[in-house]
């Protein structure tokens, strides 16, 4: 009985995170705006503002393609030591991050 | 009916003279009107692709070009006639563009990916610094012809992209190389044989720019504490840190864009350079080289502009501080202004003897005006995502 509950706590625990990780996943519309403004216009000043790369590398479908998305999401959210990569962590959630990365594998939008 | 068709005849052929020149904003009488150029510039439009020009005695804009192609962090430069500005896009494409016409003359793609360029002392060459392929890439300043370039091939098979290229005396050209870690200058007195000598400067060099006599090249450094300066003038001693270590060790704060070296950052008998990772800016010695202070400010400056009579130092802030200007006493080496111009203040330029400053604030669509005695706005022009804003006061200056 006991571990029937706890069980069925942790299920429900489970859910609950997987759900807010879903709804987290999809940003509202007016924040997308947002986030597509700041990777052309902030991330473009070392990416380029259509991402071909200048500073850092592109970041294009076809550049990131064989990258895990993990370690991108990664790289955006912490930073990379030792290079010019910033932490963005202050400024976009892990979600948003991955939502990021998700939009730069498929193409960025305008 | 006879002078309807005359009429008729004549403004289509204003129409197509004002096709082919960029849309002037005014009419402005005759097409092209007997004027000097010394009050004009331009300003990029970073997100469309074209650039406004601009008078700086009326404070208006007076016509608009487009076609230019990738604009974000485009620089310009200026023929020593101060007719002509050659806009360096990031897409690699190089126009040159009449400010009398109003139209472009002149446009090549020159690489895959440039940042910048620079002119030469006597005006006849105008070179391209690009971040893929890595290296420098000469032209004729009349035909835009390519006369030679400059791999940046630091190591066998490797190549790096090149940043801060100054034009220096002699028709000699300093840059530094950010993956290769060194500065060179090439000789272009044969324009089509540049030669080419390198120094050893630090980790990491982002920017780099030439003191207004020309005598000493200076390369900020990321990945170490440091400026690696060049005294031009005696190139035999190498390159030399100055500044070492005036983050004393602590931890960096994080980057969210690299500072910008160029402007006349040397004023009252110093430099004022811009720390990396700390909301400082530094003072150094113009003769010791010494660090002889460093005043706190809003964020990580981007652009630490002297005015032109060296008095005051404007400074603007990387993200998420890039609404704020400040304003340094170089008398007193204190803060005396903080303004808040417009969202995402992106580029700083002042009026050839700097009674105004003229601000981009790329997220309000607007460049401002400022009084630089009383900071008062003077005025604002509608502008689209401006950034780099060019007057023709560079064309004689050496450096830019
Ligand atoms: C100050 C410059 C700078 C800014 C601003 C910047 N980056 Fe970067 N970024 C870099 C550099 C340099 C690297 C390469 C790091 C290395 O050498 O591993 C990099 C790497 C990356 C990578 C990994 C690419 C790969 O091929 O592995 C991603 C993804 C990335 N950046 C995304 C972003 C996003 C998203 C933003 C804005 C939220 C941003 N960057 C802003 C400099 C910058």
């Amino acid at each position: 009985m006991s571990i029937d509950s706890a069980l069925l706590r942790l299920l429900t625990a489970c859910c609950l995170v997987g759900l807010a990780g879903a709804t987290a996943a999809e940003p509202s519309p007016a924040r997308r705006q947002e986030l597509i403004h700041l990777v052309r216009q902030d991330c473009g000043s070392c990416h380029g503002m259509t991402l071909q790369g200048g500073l850092g590398p592109a970041l294009l479908p076809r550049t990131l393609a064989d990258k895990p998305a993990e370690g991108l999401v990664a790289t955006i959210v912490y930073g990379r030591p030792g290079t010019a990569m910033p932490p963005w962590q202050g400024f976009l959630a892990e979600e948003e991050a991955r939502w990021i990365v998700g939009r730069l594998l498929e193409g960025f939008p305008k | 009916m006879k002078a309807a068709l005359h009429l008729l005849r004549l403004l289509a052929a204003v129409l197509l003279l004002s096709a082919c020149a960029g849309t002037p904003l005014r009419e402005s009488g005759s097409a092209v009107q007997l004027r000097g150029t010394g009050d004009l510039g331009l300003v990029i439009e970073r997100a469309s692709g074209q650039v406004t020009l601009v008078n700086t005695s009326i404070r208006e804009a007076y016509a608009r070009i487009g076609g230019l192609g990738d604009l974000s962090h485009a620089s310009v430069v200026y023929s020593r006639d101060a007719r002509y500005a050659y806009v360096f896009g990031r897409d690699g494409g190089l126009s040159k563009i009449d400010l009398l016409e109003a139209r472009i003359v002149k446009r090549v793609m020159q690489s895959g990916n440039a940042i910048g360029g620079s002119i030469s002392q006597d005006g006849r060459i105008v070179v391209a610094q690009n971040y893929t392929p890595g290296g420098i890439k000469a032209f004729d300043a009349d035909t835009l012809e390519l006369l030679s370039e400059v791999p940046a091939e630091y190591a066998p098979g490797k190549f790096s992209k090149v940043v801060g290229l100054a034009d220096v005396p002699g028709n000699r050209f300093a840059y530094a190389l950010f993956d290769g870690g060194e500065i060179w200058v090439s000789d272009f007195t044969d324009p089509k044989k540049p030669v080419t000598q390198r120094f050893p400067a630090g980790q990491q060099p982002y920017d780099g720019l030439v003191t207004p006599n020309g005598r000493h090249y200076l390369a900020g450094l990321f990945g170490e504490d440091g400026i690696a300066m060049l005294d031009l003038w005696q190139p035999e001693q190498g390159a030399r840190k100055i500044l070492e270590k005036y983050g004393r060790g602590e931890e960096k704060l994080p980057v969210f864009k690299m500072p910008h070296l160029r402007g006349w950052s040397m004023a009252a008998g110093r430099a004022w350079l811009p720390a990396i990772g700390r909301h400082e800016v530094l003072m150094a010695d113009a003769d010791t080289w010494r660090e002889t202070g460093r005043v706190a400010v809003k964020g990580q400056p981007v652009f630490v502009m002297a005015s032109p009579d060296g008095r005051q130092i404007w400074v603007n802030f990387a993200f998420p501080d890039n609404g704020w200007v400040q304003v340094i006493d170089t008398l007193s080496g204190k803060l005396v202004q903080t303004l808040q111009p417009g969202k995402a203040v992106l580029h700083m330029e002042f009026t050839p003897r700097g009674e105004a400053v003229w601000i981009s604030a790329r997220d309000d669509n607007r460049v401002l005006i400022y009084d630089t005695r009383t900071f008062r706005q003077l005025g604002s022009l509608p502008v689209e995502a401006p950034s780099g804003i060019f007057f023709t006061s560079r064309a004689a200056r050496i450096g830019f």
